[in-house]
């Protein structure tokens, strides 16, 4: 069904078949088939109520699908929990990113997994981690990495977010809305960082209504419409009209004239 | 995606300049610059309640010269003991939630260590204490664990706590309404002083501990690229230290006896730097204190990294109420007895927050606990001095404690609209 993407290696990083999801008489998937290869931006977009949250809650593990396979590394996984989909590898940023304000930004980004020396917190260790994983991903607008979360920028925050996801040494990372609340620069500095991940071999799940977020970072675009894909396709296939249509009818003539059927 | 340039840095950057703590200075004069800008910024740590301590002081001391002789600040500190071990039990609850009940928990503490230490039960001192310490911990899992499992308000079900213990410990009370200690080193906790020559040797002790961790640490982050203070500003940090321990041991072994010469520093200081020191050491340096400012920061937050809030939160609640248990044997070992007299009430808590732990969840260390014991126990002993009644204590209190919980809510505006 999904159109063959050049892969660098066997099979894609996750791939979704066939798969379903209700609440009750709602049907909220339909039949998703979706592949997320590594080292691409996948971007995922469709309008208010298309599922596009509660696909992103299927892989991670915050709901559990009602028909279909979701295969990871080539094997078929079940997530019960956000505990295994973190276990395989799998990390979300939310959109109120979850971080504790009061604590300055090693403490969030080893928030639950702190280095101990013995029983005391082995500081040194962790700001070293930090230090790294920061300066890795070119985050150096940060002054200080022992400031408080609070003292930060938008964009600076969803940085953190975003390298606390790669602290763990994830392999998927999926963002809901990352840019939603930054100013133009910090959406700058944002959508840098998710070509960084890519850069480093990391798929990345990119949810977004922003047209200018999809077309500036994304490699391929997933159209959610009412619960159905409407359309996936390399980025360059597509233009900004042709998305808007598929989001809002679910069909777009520009795109059929552009390429074959999806 | 390539051309993305960042003309990004400005904006972010001068907002961290704004709120750049110390910890990015290298110079002492940057140090100094970045403590004024973040004390700006709202985050005003102890410095009002250390400023409203010289007021209060200088305010008294031109009311009563007495206010500040070597006698009456001794006293000053045995009186203030208790509130400062209350004040610190209650900072662990307040990083999100509140405990009432601590003040007549503390009593019940005080009435089993007198009990237990009576003839017709003879414990020695030791397990009497401990004892009492263990039921005052078990009250608090329970409390906790009915606040945490039922997901109750803290404030009613400790507000219940308020209510039901007081009972409980005029129940144990009867009708004498008061139970004296009879047990020496019990009494002398509060009452006992170390000799003016093993205060020097205790205080350079303890100095000596703090400055060489101190400095070992920061010298070693400076070392390692870490972000560290400078090396003037760890100086300073000791030479304060050292300061404060001189004048402490000074004032405490000047001679306050009116009949019988009465000299150095009283049991109660070094119990109070003990615990100082272990709560200190648990909210900063473990886990479990790192797990307890995240829940208030973002209880959600701490939830989705995994932190088990239900756990984190109980025990919160009952090292809350074992402090409680060693203020409660600190304040009967004072009046060498427990008598229905014993005032529980809420104004006592707010030592704490008169020290600047926030109300509003996520920020406090046990050393604000200890200034805000400080205010309490001054404003107590300087209107005593004057003559004041308790219906006037109680009055001024509350203004003070106004007074703080304002300058906090005020800060953290300050840090909002940033």
């Amino acid at each position: 069904m999904t159109l063959p993407v050049p892969q660098t290696r066997e099979g894609p990083l996750l791939e979704l078949r066939h798969v379903e999801k209700h609440f009750g008489a709602v049907q909220a998937l339909t039949g998703i088939d979706l592949d997320v290869p590594a080292g691409k931006v996948t971007a995922l977009v469709g309008d208010n109520g298309a599922g596009k949250s509660v696909l992103i809650k299927c892989i991670a593990g915050i709901h559990q699908p009602d028909g279909g396979e979701i295969v990871w590394e080539g094997r078929p996984v079940h997530l019960r929990s956000p505990r295994d989909s973190s276990a395989l590898g799998i990390e979300t940023v939310h959109q109120d990113l979850a971080l504790c304000d009061n604590l300055d930004i090693v403490q969030n980004m080893f928030l639950g997994r702190e280095k101990l020396h013995r029983i005391a917190l082995d500081e040194e260790a962790m700001e070293r981690a930090a230090t790294e994983t920061l300066s890795s991903l070119a985050v150096t607008t940060v002054r200080s990495i022992r400031q408080p979360v609070a003292s930060l920028s938008g964009g600076q925050r969803q940085s953190v977010a975003i390298a606390k996801t790669v602290l763990w040494n994830s392999k998927l990372v999926i963002m809901d809305e990352p840019t939603a609340a930054l100013g133009v620069a910090q959406t700058t500095m944002v959508l840098e960082l998710v070509r960084t991940l890519a850069g480093r071999g990391l798929a990345v799940l990119l949810v977004s209504h922003n047209m200018n977020d999809v077309f500036g970072v994304a490699d391929r675009v997933a159209v959610l419409y009412l619960g159905r894909l409407a359309a996936v396709r390399p980025a360059g296939e597509l233009d900004r009209q042709s998305v808007v249509d598929l989001m809002t009818t679910g069909e777009s003539s520009r795109m059929t004239e552009a390429s074959g059927p999806a | 995606m390539t051309d993305v340039k960042p003309e990004v840095e400005e904006a972010p950057s001068q907002a961290a300049l704004a709120l750049a703590p110390e910890v990015m200075a290298t110079s002492l004069n940057e140090y100094m610059r970045g403590t004024y800008l973040r004390i700006r910024g709202g985050d005003s740590g102890v410095l009002p309640v250390v400023a409203g301590l010289i007021l209060i002081s200088a305010l008294f001391q031109a009311l009563n010269p007495h206010f500040l002789t070597a006698s009456n600040l001794v006293n000053l500190l045995i009186q203030g003991a208790a509130y400062m071990l209350l004040a610190m039990g209650e900072v662990f609850p307040l990083l999100g939630e509140i405990d009432l009940s601590i003040g007549f928990v503390g009593g019940i503490g005080g009435i089993i260590v007198a009990e237990l230490v009576k003839s017709q039960y003879g414990w020695p001192w030791w397990a009497a204490i401990l004892a009492a310490l263990l039921v005052c911990a078990a009250i608090g899992l329970l409390q906790g664990t009915i606040i945490t499992r039922l997901g109750l308000p803290s404030f009613v079900v400790t507000l219940a706590g308020l209510l039901g213990w007081q009972g409980v410990m005029l129940l144990m009370l009867g009708n004498g309404g008061s139970l004296p200690i009879n047990d020496n080193v019990v009494n002398d906790l509060a009452s006992g002083n170390l000799t003016p020559a093993a205060s020097w040797v205790v205080m350079i002790l303890i100095v000596a501990v703090f400055s060489a961790r101190t400095w070992r640490r920061e010298s070693r982050r400076r070392s390692s690229g870490l972000v560290a203070p400078p090396a003037s500003v760890t100086l300073i940090k000791i030479g304060g230290a050292a300061l404060a321990g001189i004048v402490v041991v000074l004032i405490c072994n000047t001679d306050r006896g009116r009949v019988v010469p009465i000299k150095g520093v009283p049991w109660v200081v070094l119990i109070v730097l003990g615990v100082l020191a272990m709560w200190t050491a648990l909210l900063g340096r473990t886990k479990f204190g790192r797990y307890l400012y995240a829940i208030g920061g973002n209880a959600e937050a701490a939830r989705r990294a995994g932190v088990n809030l239900t756990t984190i939160r109980t025990v919160a609640f009952s090292l809350s109420s074992m402090t409680a248990g060693i203020a409660g044997v600190v304040y009967a070992s004072r009046l060498r007895s427990v008598s229905t007299a014993l005032d529980g009430g809420t104004l006592v808590l707010y030592a704490a927050v008169i020290g600047g732990t926030s109300l509003f969840g996520g920020r406090g260390k046990a050393i604000h606990a200890v200034l805000g014991g400080l205010v309490i126990a001054a404003i107590d002993n300087g209107m005593g001095l004057q003559g004041y009644s308790a219906a006037a204590k109680y009055v001024v209190t509350a203004l003070v404690l106004l007074a703080s919980v304002t300058i906090d809510a005020v800060a953290r505006r300050g840090r909002l609209a940033r």
